[in-house]
């Protein structure tokens, strides 16, 4: 095989090698860090699964936010103006966390509520998450189906 | 008035830029030697009417002209002078100017030093960039005019987020600016060569320094936003894999590769086609990146507020340039590709192996950050990749390249030399263990540590090895020229940069607690004393301030006074507070208050605390920074520049004509 030849098929096979192995550990890693964002009205549903985690998100409920006074663990409710699910959470909350606003929370279910392990607000405060925005648009849809 | 000035200034602008790209490229085309002429005066032009809408836009906010409606968004009377400055840039619509701004300013610079260049060459160059600077005002003047007014004019403006009111800020923008845009000249030269059909190494050589320079900047800019993240969003750290930040990082990435690939075509003539390929990228990926922040179709830790009409628009114009480049690439590369054979242990492969890896984390990266957007056009769900998939992705490409690394400067260009390649994996090997065992003496017992501290060690020491090796062989004066020193430095900054990123990740302690006055909390070896709360006024905010007293082993090491500040509006912002040093930050920030304790003192209080020890923390930024040195250092090369004083000798009164760049010399 002349060099330049030689050179050609050990770049190409590097590459091939390379593009192969990066693909499978790619879909490797996608399929164990993906998770799904749902609305307490999909939880109702049963769509959320039971043991693995997920992305909560909503509208934190006017005069639900409560505090066991001198620990930092906190629960409060995100509603989808639908149903609502308790969430848990032990930790100090975001600056942007406030009643009345859009927050999403990671977490997992536990009995009945919603044991969050990290809880997100915006930036900036005018500002509603599309995703949530969404899952409320979506909770508005099925619930006019629901009980017209 | 003034501001509808602005608002002419930026439409001369936008049609002198749509001249600079029309008449050059046409002349080119045509060779009309008037119309490639026009090139410098329209770039000129462009240039001053940019500056001048800018200017006007930030002397509308000097005056808090607030019938501007984006002064009026961005700005109250409480606001500080420096930050009704930096609020130029705080928003959108003057980010987007200073976008513009700043490609008027390379372009300038490239007109300025390019002017012997050969003559079509140089007014293609210009072209493009005008093309670039054409659909950017577009965008400005049609979706986000900064100049709109807001009749009736308010009393009072809006205010900046208060996220964005810290001295990281002033700089980040800019900064990071520079590095995206600075990536649009390479893109330019890419472009004409490829439009022309032909590619001279020494054109290569003489766009060196501008993707150099490019780099440094994004370098720094990148380490400006992540400290700013660190000491501004009062979580402590310093990366998230978000999408705002992977923006910043993929440009960063396929620049890394084409800054080496780069070489190998200056030096060798090798990888043409390839060098062509990654400019395109690393301009488009920086497009991309613009997209990503500007237009919100992603959810991120950082997102602003956006109008999808934006999306639409730079998704039109990004179609347009990646489009664009990549047919006329896949027509005429094989017109410009060429190169020389090279052995299978030369330098060339091992650079060809840190592009492979430097790429493909880059379409790793690419994937992660758009595969939301992926899920929800295919109707999967609403997705989201978490920080693990891009953290354990980056860890396994990178380790490759790391391994390479040292020997990349050892090797030859186009032979193989294994002596010396043994040799130095010996010693080099031979001190990542020791480095690694020491630290494991010194209580670093996980084994990600370890690997930290071995990989560190290995990369410092195997740039250390290849420094003292040309100490000794070359001759004195000539051991170090700039542009390997820029390698050294650059290399240099990777080692330190592991050992920051690592010993971060693997040493840092974490708590959050509960505090009320007078009650210690014990994180690392300091002990943290809580003193209670105070109000605090500033220039426009008022805050609850924290005092701790942090102690070691009974010795007052620092006191602390996290803030959490109230804005005129009601906004919240937490200002950590911290104690820097070279092995390790200290770092608390204030939660909320917890309502009344039932502590023993009997006071009210508490308050929710976030104490944390980050050892080496500094590193991962130092690196960095390094790193930047290593781009800017390399820049200035007296190789690139006697380039031009050769040329400017055979532009003597003797009349040579200036036809004369040279085809590359080989260097063995």
């Amino acid at each position: 095989m002349n060099p330049v030849r030689k050179r050609r098929l050990i770049i190409i096979s590097l590459i091939v090698a390379a593009v192969g192995i990066a693909a499978t550990l790619t879909v490797f890693a996608l399929q164990q860090n993906m998770t799904y964002l749902y609305s307490p009205s999909e939880v109702e549903a049963g769509k959320a699964p039971l043991t693995s985690a997920f992305r909560l998100g909503g509208v934190v409920k006017e005069g639900s936010v409560h505090r066991v006074s001198g620990t930092l663990q906190t629960d409060f409710v995100v509603t989808d103006r639908f149903h609502d699910m308790r969430v848990e959470y032990t930790g100090i909350l975001p600056d942007l966390f406030r009643e009345g606003q859009s927050v999403i929370t990671t977490g997992h279910m536990r009995g009945g509520e919603f044991a969050a392990s990290e809880v997100l607000a915006k930036h900036d405060e005018t500002y509603m998450p599309r995703e949530v925005a969404d899952a409320i648009a979506k909770a508005k849809a099925a619930g006019r189906t629901h009980d017209p | 008035m003034i501001p509808e000035l602005g608002q002419l200034a930026l439409i001369l602008a936008l049609l002198l830029s749509a001249l600079q790209c029309a008449l050059p490229i046409f002349g080119a085309w045509r060779n009309a030697k008037p119309l490639m002429a026009t090139a410098r005066s329209l770039v000129v032009g462009q240039f001053v009417f940019v500056a001048l809408a800018f200017g006007i836009l930030t002397y509308a906010f000097m005056v808090q002209d607030f019938s501007v409606a984006y002064v009026a968004q961005n700005s109250n009377l409480e606001l500080p002078w420096w930050y009704r400055f930096s609020a130029v840039w705080g928003a959108h619509e003057g980010s987007l100017l200073l976008w513009v701004l700043i490609l008027d300013v390379w372009t300038l610079a490239v007109a300025a030093f390019g002017g012997k260049l050969p003559e079509k060459f140089y007014a293609r160059v210009l072209g493009v960039l005008g093309f670039i600077a054409f659909g950017f005002l577009l965008f400005s003047l049609a979706t986000s005019n900064p100049f709109t007014r807001l009749i009736p004019a308010p009393m009072d403006g809006v205010d900046l987020n208060p996220v964005l009111q810290d001295p990281g800020l002033i700089m980040h923008p800019p900064v990071l600016y520079m590095g995206y845009v600075g990536f649009s000249v390479a893109f330019a030269f890419a472009i004409a060569a490829l439009l022309g059909g032909e590619l001279q190494s020494s054109w290569v050589r003489w766009s060196r320094p501008w993707t150099n320079v490019a780099w440094g900047f994004l370098s720094a800019g990148i380490v400006a936003g992540s400290w700013w993240a660190y000491s501004e969003l009062g979580w402590g750290g310093w990366w998230f894999w978000d999408p705002v930040e992977n923006a910043s990082f993929m440009p960063w990435l396929v620049g890394t590769a084409l800054i080496h690939a780069q070489a190998v075509t200056d030096k060798r003539g090798g990888l043409r086609a390839w060098t062509l390929l990654l400019a395109i990228f690393a301009f488009s990926l920086s497009l991309l990146g613009t997209f990503l922040v500007r237009s919100g179709v992603l959810t991120s830790v950082h997102s602003f507020a956006a109008d999808p009409k934006r999306g639409v628009f730079i998704l039109g114009f990004l179609a347009v340039v990646v489009g664009g480049s990549l047919l006329l690439y896949a027509g005429r590369a094989r017109y410009v590709a060429g190169g020389k054979p090279f052995a299978l242990a030369s330098r060339e492969t091992l650079i060809l192996i840190g592009n492979l890896m430097l790429s493909v984390s880059a379409a790793t990266v690419l994937l992660g950050t758009l595969y939301p957007l992926l899920g929800e056009a295919l109707n999967i769900g609403r997705i989201s990749v978490g920080p693990p998939y891009f953290g354990f992705l980056f860890m396994l490409l990178m380790t490759p390249l790391v391994l390479a690394m040292p020997f990349a400067p050892l090797s030859r260009w186009g032979k193989a030399d294994a002596v010396i390649w043994r040799r130095a994996l010996q010693r080099i090997v031979m001190l990542a263990l020791i480095a690694g065992i020491i630290a494991f003496a010194l209580s670093v017992h996980r084994w990600m540590g370890l690997l930290g501290v071995t990989a560190s060690t290995y990369v410092i020491a195997g740039t250390a090895f290849y420094a003292i090796k040309r100490w000794k062989e070359a001759p004195r004066g000539r051991r170090y020229p700039l542009e390997m020193l820029g390698m050294l430095f650059g290399h240099f900054g990777v080692g330190v940069f592991i050992a920051g990123a690592i010993l971060t990740r693997t040493l840092s302690i974490e708590q959050d607690v509960a505090l009320s006055p007078g009650q210690v909390v014990h994180v690392g070896n300091y002990d943290f004393r809580f003193d209670g709360v105070g109000e605090r006024h500033g220039p426009n905010w008022l805050a609850q301030q924290g005092t701790v007293e942090v102690s070691k082993n009974g010795a007052l090491v620092t006191v602390l006074h996290p803030q959490k500040r109230t804005y005129p509006r009601g906004q919240v912002q937490t200002e950590a507070s911290i104690h820097p040093g070279v092995f390790g930050d200290l770092y608390v920030s204030l939660g909320d208050p917890l309502g009344p304790s039932t502590g023993a003192a009997g006071s009210s209080g508490a308050w929710a605390v976030r104490v944390y020890d980050k050892p080496f923390v500094r590193w991962i930024w130092a690196g960095g920074l390094l790193m930047m040195l290593g781009g800017f250092c390399a820049a200035a090369d007296k190789r690139f520049r006697l380039r031009r004083s050769e040329e400017a000798q055979a532009h003597d009164p003797a009349g040579i004509p200036v036809s004369v760049i040279q085809p590359v010399q080989q260097q063995a």
